[in-house]
């Protein structure tokens, strides 16, 4: 009798105890308040890119009011802070071009034999050696750079050494070569990721079978590091067209239509730059154009980047 | 075999010979082409790097004493020196890095943590983030001059819109990083505290965040130093003007070290750019106290966690 009589009681006792406490709602809804602050700091960033998204279009959208988008397209004077103001963008894109194939022909391949060497040839100790000194290369500023582009490379360098033709004070070679030194670092260091991603299977299989080490990296571990390695290109294109001050400083602010890399230049992020240290009153066309070359140059990158982020994504080797 | 490896009498191990006789003359000789061509361009890297220091510290050593530091920019290249520029760098920097520190990490948190895994507004967060650290830097130039110096947060050109474009410019970094360094804890220690009754809140406190300390300090002072030495969105900001005092507030005018040195850099008067290399020398100087002190944090903290 009494057996039966005890076990609902005690069975309610243990119920009550797994009823939460006044002390426990208290902490749920501390965490419950937590976790919404943290969400929203986490959209605190999605605010950013629209808020760009914002700052973009509205004077971009304005700005084609006033200049039509054919004007803009197909000029090929960019003179827009001068009286009469024009509005061709070529220059601008030729120039953001020519400084960016210059940066990449230097830093991808450079970038890549570098990180064949660190992954495949370098000792372990070399390698302590050289990573870090590539990662205080990296974190040199851009001012740094553009200084030494402008002073040192280009009267020391190009100057000098260029067999086609005469170099300006200013010059996209200059600033091209220094773009590329810049963005090197970050070649490396993406490139070599992808290269020790790829199994010691495969290096032992090629050595195995009688191929050399230039052939085990050419033939084995460069298809199979390829998605990496055509990531971190495409990122190294966007970082060039991107790039504000080192070209700024070393290939001027004449924004000219032009193929030859010894003369000054003006790119889309220099125009930007350059722009703003005019400080243009707000709502005049000069001011719109900061936008609408920012519209552009916005668009460009953020292609880029995308492109680079799904052909990590979709190619990407799953090794074990 | 032995004929063929007359020459390279050094094979010691019969796969080696056979390699050795495999490989042609032609084939070593690209092999020792590719070596050599690997090492010039890590070498250029160093070359480049070993350029530039050396370059800017014989250019600007002249110009390399106190006065540099005490005295104000000026228009008269003997008198120029650099002090409102540091001070506007490190109140600038100091902001940037005050808000961008709990604002990232509790993003990293938030996405590390809390966030169900594949949900759409997780991956848009995380797409964002990746993509906000590759949009060129100018672009937050753009937006702070749009939304943050003129209407509607109408700030002008003061101490305090510089570092809000500085804190959005660094923080995917210290949220990238700082997600890095909570994945590294090991799931144990989480597993542990939840399966001892703490909350969520408590174990992230008392367990992960301790041991994630030191991935997220090397982060966030690499994401000063990075603000320490942006300059292209703060041309947009009116940081490229002669100031000669000192910032006292949120609300004051101001320069920025990097962009004194582009203005001492892109002045006519060639004095100027001895004063511009001293100044690159005082900015590479204080990065490199940020990274030994990101070093120093680094192995303290492992330290103790073994």
């Amino acid at each position: 009798m009494t057996p039966s009589n005890d076990a609902p009681a005690s069975f309610d006792a243990a119920l009550s105890d797994l009823r939460p406490s006044a002390s426990l709602k208290r902490r749920r809804n501390v965490e419950r308040v937590i976790k919404a602050v943290l969400g929203a700091m986490a959209t605190l960033s999605v605010g950013v890119t629209i808020a760009i998204a914002f700052a973009l279009v509205r004077p971009a959208v304005e700005f084609f009011g006033e200049v039509s988008p054919k004007e803009f397209l197909t000029g090929t004077t960019w003179a827009p802070l001068f009286k009469p103001a024009q509005f061709g963008v070529l220059p601008l894109v030729t120039g953001t071009f020519l400084v960016m194939a210059i940066a990449v022909v230097v830093a991808v391949p450079c970038g890549l034999a570098a990180a064949f060497f660190l992954s495949e040839y370098a000792s372990p100790r070399l390698r302590a050696v050289l990573k870090p000194v590539l990662e205080i290369l990296a974190g040199i500023p851009t001012v740094v750079f553009g200084f030494f582009a402008l002073y040192f490379v280009n009267p020391e360098i190009t100057q000098r050494f260029w067999p086609f033709g005469d170099v300006g004070t200013f010059s996209a070679l200059s600033a091209g070569l220094v773009v590329g030194i810049m963005i090197l670092p970050m070649m490396v260091s993406l490139a070599e990721d992808a290269m020790s991603a790829v199994p010691d299977s495969l290096r032992e299989g090629a050595l195995a079978l009688a191929a050399t080490k230039r052939e085990m990296c050419t033939k084995v571990i460069f298809p199979a590091a390829l998605s990496g390695i055509v990531a971190a290109t495409v990122l190294a294109f966007s970082r060039a067209i991107g790039e504000t001050t080192i070209v700024l400083l070393a290939a001027g602010s004449n924004p000219q239509l032009t193929g030859n890399p010894g003369q000054g230049v003006q790119t889309m992020a220099s125009f930007i730059g350059f722009a703003g240290i005019g400080d243009q009153p707000t709502g005049s066309t000069g001011y719109k154009t900061i936008f609408a070359v920012g519209a552009l140059l916005f668009v460009l990158t953020f292609v880029l980047n995308i492109v680079s982020a799904r052909i990590v994504r979709r190619f990407r080797q799953e090794y074990e | 075999m032995s004929a063929t490896t007359s020459t390279d009498a050094v094979s010691h191990t019969p796969g080696e010979a056979l390699a050795t006789a495999r490989t042609s003359g032609r084939r070593r000789l690209f092999d020792t082409a590719f070596r050599s061509l690997l090492i010039a361009s890590v070498g250029l890297a160093l070359l480049t790097l070993f350029a530039l220091l050396i370059d800017t510290f014989l250019t600007g050593q002249p110009r390399l004493n106190t006065d540099l530091v005490n005295n104000m920019p000026s228009s008269r290249p003997a008198r120029a020196g650099i002090q409102s520029a540091i001070f506007g760098s490190l109140w600038c920097v100091g902001l940037s890095g005050l808000v961008s520190l709990p604002i990232g990490v509790g993003t990293a948190i938030y996405l590390e943590e809390y966030a169900p895994r594949g949900k759409w507004y997780v991956r848009l967060i995380e797409l964002n983030i990746q993509n906000l650290a590759g949009v060129p830097s100018i672009v937050f130039g753009i937006l702070g001059l749009a939304f943050i110096a003129r209407s509607p947060l109408k700030w002008g050109f003061t101490v305090g819109s510089g570092a809000m474009v500085l804190t959005i410019l660094v923080l995917p970094i210290v949220i990238i990083s700082s997600r890095e360094a909570l994945r590294a804890v090991p799931p144990s220690l989480r597993d542990g505290s939840l399966a001892l009754g703490a909350t969520q809140w408590q174990t992230i406190w008392h367990q992960m965040l301790p041991s994630a300390v030191p991935g997220i300090a090397t982060g966030s002072i690499l994401a000063v130093s990075r603000a320490l030495g942006e300059s292209a969105p703060l041309l947009l900001l009116g940081a490229l003007t002669f100031v000669t005092f000192n910032p006292t507030g949120l609300d004051s005018g101001y320069t920025v070290l990097p962009l004194l040195i582009f203005k001492y850099a892109s002045d006519a008067k060639a004095e100027f750019h001895t004063v511009a290399a001293a100044a690159i020398i005082v900015l590479l100087v204080m990065l490199l106290i940020l990274n030994t002190t990101a070093i120093i944090v680094r192995n303290r903290f492992q330290r103790r966690a073994r």
